[in-house]
């Protein structure tokens, strides 16, 4: 196999990635960036609503409001000292964008444009706060563009179109790279490095019905189950509660920020019933909830009543033409209406992974180990999405996303610039690093009756149905059965196509792996998790319970066991939020 | 419906050609990338890229029935059968509808498109006028799919040395960006028969941005600051 060798290496060119990249290349380090698709190709590229920070270039604002308002959005299953250190970071981070170049829309005043977003509030829990800072509605293209271009001007060497395989350790556990494979020659590669970020984005395809872009399969997760290390709150998806009927593409939060609302087919502004106070801005989590439930009572819209109306001509086409360009155009396209005119036919669609690979605040992998439950794995970090360092908790707030990718890459940047600092010498790589790899490619040699196009349908079907928004013990359970199933088929899958050069059934193949580890991860978490918080909603345990379930779950994918560890209720510096019931 | 697909593979030893292949799909509310996909499930040594599926990152950009456009955007009841599916033109085809989109990054960045400020950053942002920024809009949006480029003979016949349209339109994003001082170094690295003067105005580029942008614009704003400062 051949071998390249840097001193940093990332996995995954979205918006973490390509910003822990930048603080590295800046260095006189060599850093590398390992992407399956060109950077700018990365499911940052969809975010639409924006990124928030208490800028308070709008109203009156404090990153404490925003510490309090995340809290309570995770429904206090986040750590609150990561917590409170994405928030205190939070408009520097933002500064820092805007001076790399990123259009933001502006202000009057020519300062960030910001706009309301759900489950903002301030002085903890009072009044909507005006929080979002927004590139119109294209913000994660205008980030990861930026990003990307930074990354050109800083001379990262980019590996475009190379598909990452297995973490490589050595038996004190150290990480010392990755395998990968060129897409374009199908050739194998061994990337040596003395620090290597997964930033590998969420595997949202995991579900029928899902916003998230089609390479979003979970490869980081697949890794790091495949190395014996835990995947944490793997049950808490988001489901967001507008995505376009039937398609699932997203209709951002900033719609209902600027002034739209949700109808059922009485005309009836339902989620008056469902949260009083912050009605259309409710968590996504509430909203996505009160959505499910007036389909499912029947008032839904449409002749089969299976969506609910959001409406919002009555902006004017003005407006919606200069903050919602893009939701206009998404909207004529795939639900044949413009929004100008008529409201836009939106249900629930899996958005987001709460959950993933567990972290501290300085983006370093924790496992148990010797020393206690949080152990840094070492020359292992993980960002964004496919981290759960956990700031999310049991339901991610809008604009928080953006946020995480780009607090904590620069973080995690900055940790990996000390560890390569206090571990100048590479470790010395096994004579095995690359057999596992090896040994997979070569299952995707052998003939099989089993298609993996098949498979990986039915598996998106089997959590559609059974690990969607509302969820039972019996239902899970059923779930989990069928994935055996699909995994006893899985063993018997052969490609029709063994050939090298841009083979992309060879890599849908290897996803498939991947989207294995993460439903299996869901199924037995969301099984584990006899109660409801947040986004994972038991209707056989509809009750919060923090005397047994405030903490975080750790799925290890040896015979699938499940362990929990304690959530971190003290901050920083300022007072903890202590768990009380969560109303908007 | 009726498809005619490209089809190429290096190391089958056989020349490209077209293959014919019918799907049973219902066109209404289905685009184009969902019928490669599904011809995909039944035949998987068609290749394609692809990720977002909804027009944004730029990676399904296909030349369909003589037109340049993005997969997942394009509706199947817009298209005449049998619907003839090839590789983006004037690049090197890698296999079956992947092209190497190397020349046409290579000239993207030629264009050093990143934001060039060498002033001391303040400790929040830099101002920019809602006017200031507006610049920007029709610029800013390009999502690097190479549908214009491809679809421009001068970058067919000069891809060395023809920046085209996208990395032009990226140009004068910058150019016209308040906070970027380097606008003297740009114009000047553009100033060339080849890498600007190539445009001849047939807008084919604008025909075919499935964003709806205009680089033929651009190209012209940024040939009328060349000549401003020669006067």
């Amino acid at each position: 196999m051949n071998v390249r060798r840097f001193d940093a290496l990332i996995v995954g060119g979205g918006g973490a990635g390509l910003r822990a990249a930048l603080q590295l290349a800046r260095s006189d380090y060599k850093v590398a960036v390992v992407s399956k698709v060109f950077p700018t190709r990365s499911h940052t590229v969809s975010a639409q609503g924006g990124i928030t920070a208490a800028l308070g270039n709008v109203d009156d604002d404090r990153w404490e409001w925003h510490f309090y308002d995340t809290v309570k959005g995770g429904d206090w299953l986040g750590d609150q000292d990561a917590i409170e250190f994405m928030c205190r970071e939070a408009p520097s981070a933002v500064y820092e964008l805007e001076h790399m170049g990123l259009p933001f829309s502006r202000l009057d005043n020519g300062r960030i444009y910001q706009r309301p977003f759900g489950g903002q509030s301030k002085n903890f829990g009072g009044e909507q706060a005006t929080r979002t800072c927004a590139a119109a509605d294209r913000t994660g293209h205008a980030l990861l563009h930026t990003l990307y271009q930074q990354n050109l001007a800083a001379r990262t060497q980019f590996f475009d179109e190379y598909f990452a395989l297995d973490l490589v350790r050595d038996a004190e556990g150290y990480c010392l790279g990755v395998t990968a494979l060129s897409i374009e020659t199908g050739e194998p590669l061994l990337i040596e490095a003395r620090a290597t970020l997964l930033a590998t984005g969420g595997g949202g395809r995991a579900f029928g019905n899902s916003s998230n872009a089609l390479i979003n399969t979970g490869d980081g997760l697949g890794m790091v189950l495949r190395a014996g290390l835990p995947l944490q709150d793997m049950e808490f998806w988001q489901f967001h509660p507008t995505g376009i009927a039937g398609v699932g593409c997203l209709i951002t939060e900033g719609v209902r920020g600027e002034g739209g609302y949700l109808l059922n087919k009485q005309g009836e502004r339902f989620m008056d019933r469902y949260a009083p106070h912050a009605r259309d801005l409710a968590g996504r989590d509430v909203v996505a909830r009160a959505i499910a439930i007036e389909i499912a009572e029947g008032r839904g819209c449409g002749p089969r009543g299976d969506y609910i109306d959001l409406k919002l001509d009555h902006l004017g086409e003005a407006a919606i033409a200069a903050k919602l360009p893009g939701i206009r155009d998404l909207s004529i396209r795939f639900a044949g209406v413009d929004p100008a005119h008529a409201p836009i036919p939106v249900a629930p669609t899996a958005h987001y992974m709460m959950g993933g690979i567990p972290t501290n605040l300085h983006g370093q992998v924790v496992a148990p180990a010797r020393f206690g439950p949080e152990e840094p794995v070492p020359g292992l970090y993980a960002v964004g999405e496919c981290a759960c360092v956990s700031v999310h908790g049991a339901n991610r707030l809008g604009g928080n996303s953006l946020l995480d990718l780009v607090v904590f890459g620069r973080a995690a940047g900055r940790h990996m610039l000390d560890y390569l600092r206090d571990n100048p010498y590479p470790r010395s790589m096994p004579d095995d690093a690359a057999d596992a790899s090896a040994a997979r490619l070569a299952r995707w040699e052998r003939p099989g009756s089993e298609r993996v196009a098949a498979i990986s349908d039915d598996l998106r079907r089997t959590m559609q149905a059974h690990c969607s928004v509302f969820r039972t013990d019996i239902s899970l359970r059923q779930g989990l059965a069928q994935l055996d199933a699909l995994e006893a088929r899985l063993a018997h899958a052969g490609l029709r196509d063994t050939s090298r050069v841009f083979n992309t059934a060879r890599i849908e193949a290897l996803e498939l792996d991947n989207l294995v580890g993460v439903a299996r991860a869901t199924l037995v978490s969301a099984i584990h998790r006899t109660e409801s918080r947040g986004a994972h909603t038991r209707e056989d345990f509809p009750e919060r319970d923090d005397e047994r379930w405030l903490r975080h779950t750790l799925y290890a994918r040896a015979e699938d066991q499940v362990d929990t560890k304690p959530v971190r209720l003290k901050p920083l510096t300022v007072e903890s939020v202590k768990p009380k019931a969560r109303v908007y | 419906m009726k498809f005619r697909l490209y089809r190429y593979n290096p190391e089958s030893g056989v020349q490209p050609r077209m293959q014919d292949v019918e799907l049973d799909i219902d066109p209404a509310g289905r685009m184009l990338l969902d019928a490669l996909i599904a011809i995909k499930a039944q035949d998987e040594t068609l290749s394609l890229r692809r990720s977002c599926r909804e027009g944004v990152c730029g990676s399904d950009a296909v030349n369909v029935n003589g037109r340049n456009c993005l997969a997942c955007i394009t509706p199947l009841s817009t298209l005449k059968e049998p619907v003839e599916v090839r590789p983006l033109p004037g690049l090197p085809v890698i296999r079956d509808l992947v092209v190497d989109m190397e020349p046409f990054y290579r000239q993207y960045r030629s264009i050093r498109p990143w934001l060039v400020n060498d002033e001391p950053e303040p400790e929040v942002e830099r101002l920019q006028s809602p006017a200031d920024r507006a610049l920007l809009d029709g610029a800013y949006e390009c999502i690097l799919c190479a549908c214009c480029t491809t679809s421009c003979p001068s970058f067919w016949w000069h891809p060395d040395t023809f920046v085209g349209p996208a990395g032009l339109l990226q140009a004068y994003r910058f150019i016209a960006d308040s906070r970027d001082e380097a606008t003297a170094a740009r114009l000047d690295n553009l100033e060339d028969p080849y890498r600007l003067y190539r445009c001849r105005g047939i807008m084919n580029c604008v025909d075919a941005c499935p964003k709806g942008l205009n680089p033929t614009e651009a190209i012209g704003r940024i040939k009328a600051l060349l000549v401003k400062r020669r006067v």
